[in-house]
């Protein structure tokens, strides 16, 4: 029904422009005095009449029509007085099967065959009405607007004021999208800290949240929460993985961005550059089976040659792989940075008689430097968010530990682990995945914002 | 006649495909300025940038041609482009200062070259150069600031202290007024008579009358050809070519 609603509507919309237009023209020639704005305007601004509103009561109907509905067919159920509202919410969807034709249960009451009845009847009436509704709205509008139309009406402000509008609301559903999954984050995370006082999460040094499950929501043991809640060893897995891709992409990107900058000919740089940066295009989840079927394995039979225990998902791969992962995000940002230091630097210290080296060691770089930083900032935040590569390569037993060769758990892993297949979403195991995402959220803000504030420093410098 | 320092012989520059210089041959005498002047694009920069070899950063440029400094064939394969340029300063256009310290600026030469033997010979050759560029009074509580922080004429001067440095012989100097004031122009012109006692300067300027009060001889250059060299008070009170005369009436360029 939506869509061939939304396409009259459309169709009214359109054939408004033309009337509008049509009207202002006649106006034009039939009456000396000249009109505010071009024709077409009149158009758009009949058309706006006709369109907008009719969509936005349509909106309304139906957000608000379910709820009427139900309230109406379930009404003798509701007078009965006996029923609670999840009864009364499975009566419906009971009667809303029934129908469409779906019998699970045989036996049907009277009072379940009126209100199948009163549902059918209620539907094809408030579908009619919507038409009726909708489309006499639009029609009204319609001719509101047309009469409307004189000398004084200036119908091109009224389309770039409704524009503005729309760009306006446009970038709302950006920042409210924000403002919404920040506000739900925040909430969910408190919840969980009335459960698990704050200090225990941040310094606890035991994270074992399946400790919790085994027992009835409701019927938790405070001992259980006391000690199973402690995001330290997440912290440090996250720091220690991190540090291994950073150890991997920071020296191998800044070099690459060095001579992709500074040394390639265009012909190499031609076909070199798009070949790294597909590297940045591959999915996460192809780079996470390459953690673990490949380099895990790989890392661990080295290991062993060499006479080291290592555990077949160890931190040092998922870490490894994850530094190629981020190697184009700092080979490209630093070489678009190094090769914005202007040419008169490069040339004032040939002039010198400096090499090339030492032109890029001691003033190319030293130039750079905070566009650098700001590129591994920007690094670290995306190895730390990392999500794909750590639950397939990593481990996921929460064990403090530096040992690059151990496995360790980070805190993206475990937000999929806990909320992997069906949930209670009222258990602190459930809530413990919000803080960790707050967490999580928080941490990367802060270098993203750390990461711009010394990119734009350094913008700053040659304007 | 002052004995001759640097001499071009046929210089052909090629960017590409395209021409820039035709046949150029002249010669610079020691401890004058000799300055270069002519319309935008005659090809006077790209002769000044010949003379250091500055052009080799450009992939397509091509020189033919033999330019020898007190003899030598700075374009012989034997020739070091570091040790040319160590003795061959320049001062660009615009003032491009190292974002470093003002000290660090004119350390900068020293340093990679190796010429101070410790820290105290180093701090002697930065307050020497900056003493020379007439800088050190404005600068020497604040030698540690961004050299980058320092007015255009400044900046500019600062270059300069940095280009003798590392002692050199020449100094090149591609239009190093144009981005500066009167006043701040005033105290380069200045600087410049002072330091042709120890130097040799070639300055290309776009100013016929700053090349009339600091040179000693002027070349003019005109669509990539050296059209007249001589002594500076020849060419601006009687020029042996038409063109030079248009020139430097104003008729065009």
């Amino acid at each position: 029904m939506g869509f061939i609603l939304i396409s009259l509507i459309i169709l009214i919309g359109i054939t408004s422009y033309f009337l509008g237009n049509l009207r202002a023209k006649n106006l034009r020639t039939s009456n000396q005095k000249n009109l505010k704005s071009l024709s077409h305007y009149y158009g758009y601004y009949v058309a706006l009449w006709a369109v907008v509103p009719a969509l936005l009561i349509l909106l309304m109907i139906t957000s608000f029509k379910s709820f009427f509905i139900e309230q109406y067919v379930l009404s003798d159920f509701i007078a009965l007085g006996s029923y609670t509202e999840t009864e009364l919410s499975l009566l419906f969807t009971q009667i809303e099967n029934i129908a469409m034709g779906i019998k699970l249960f045989d036996e049907n009451t009277i009072l379940i065959d009126g209100a199948v009845n009163k549902l059918n009847y209620i539907n094809k009436t408030s579908e009619n009405l919507t038409y009726v509704t909708v489309l006499g709205f639009s029609g009204l509008l319609v001719l509101y607007s047309i009469f409307n139309i004189n000398h004084k009406l200036n119908s091109r402000k009224i389309v770039e004021k409704f524009l503005i509008v729309l760009y306006f609301t446009c970038s709302l559903v950006a920042i409210m999208t924000t403002v919404g999954i920040i506000f739900s984050l925040l909430y969910e995370t408190l919840r969980f800290f009335s459960q698990v006082p704050i200090t225990d999460f941040l310094f606890g040094l035991n994270w074992s949240p399946q400790r919790v499950f085994v027992r009835e929501a409701g019927d938790l043991d405070t001992r259980d929460l006391a000690n199973a809640f402690g995001a330290v060893p997440l912290f440090a897995g996250t720091f220690l993985i991190a540090l291994i891709a950073m150890c991997v992409s920071v020296p191998v990107g800044l070099l690459t961005a060095i001579y992709m900058s500074e040394y390639a000919s265009p012909k190499v740089r031609d076909w070199a550059k798009p070949i790294i940066e597909i590297l940045a295009g591959i999915p996460t989840v192809v780079y996470g089976f390459f953690a673990a079927l490949t380099v895990a394995p790989l890392v661990r039979d080295i290991g062993q040659g060499a006479g080291l225990t290592v555990s077949s998902e160890s931190a040092l791969a998922a870490g490894f792989v994850m530094g190629i992962m981020i190697i184009p995000f700092i080979s490209s940002l630093s070489d678009d940075v190094i090769k914005s230091v202007p040419q008169s630097l490069r040339e004032g210290s040939y002039a010198m008689g400096a090499t090339k080296r030492e032109t890029i060691v001691k003033v190319l770089l030293p130039a750079a430097l905070p566009g650098i930083v700001g590129s591994f900032l920007l690094a670290v935040s995306r190895a730390i968010g990392e999500t794909m590569i750590v639950v397939m390569a990593a481990g996921l037993n929460a064990k403090l530990t530096a040992n690059p060769l151990d496995a360790a758990t980070t805190i993206t892993t475990q937000i999929v682990v806990i909320l992997i297949g069906d949930q209670e979403f009222d258990s602190p195991k459930t809530q413990s995945a919000f803080a960790l995402g707050l967490t999580l959220f928080v941490v990367t803000l802060a270098l993203n914002f750390i990461a711009l504030q010394v990119v734009k420093k350094y913008t700053e410098r040659y304007d | 006649m002052k004995s001759i320092k640097i001499k071009a012989d046929n210089l052909n520059v090629y960017y590409g495909e395209k021409q820039a210089l035709f046949d150029v041959s002249m010669y610079m005498e020691e401890k004058q300025v000799t300055a270069l002047i002519g319309p935008s694009g005659c090809g006077k920069s790209t002769f000044i940038r010949c003379l250091n070899r500055m052009n080799d950063v450009i992939d397509i440029c091509k020189v033919q041609g033999k330019i020898e400094i007190d003899g030598n064939n700075i374009y012989a394969p034997s020739m070091q482009v570091e040790q040319l340029r160590e003795r061959v300063g320049m001062v660009f256009q615009k003032p491009n200062p190292f974002p470093k310290s003002i000290f660090e600026n004119v350390a900068y030469g020293p340093r990679i070259h190796g010429i101070a033997e410790n820290k105290s010979d180093l701090e002697e050759i930065v307050v020497n150069s900056l003493k020379k560029a007439a800088l050190f009074d404005e600068v020497k509580d604040r030698l540690n600031d961004a050299g980058t922080g320092l007015s255009g004429g400044q900046q500019q001067r600062l270059c300069i202290a940095r280009a003798i440095s590392v002692n050199p012989d020449i100094i090149l100097m591609d239009e190093p007024c144009s981005a500066l004031d009167p006043i701040a122009t005033a105290r380069i012109e200045e600087l410049m008579g002072e330091l042709k006692t120890e130097y040799t300067i070639i300055i290309v300027t776009h100013s016929m009358q700053q090349a009339a009060r600091v040179s000693s001889r002027t070349g003019f250059f005109h669509l990539g050809k050296l059209v007249e060299v001589d002594k500076t008070e020849t060419i601006f009170s009687n020029p042996s070519d038409q063109r030079t005369q248009d020139y430097i009436t104003g008729r065009f360029g």
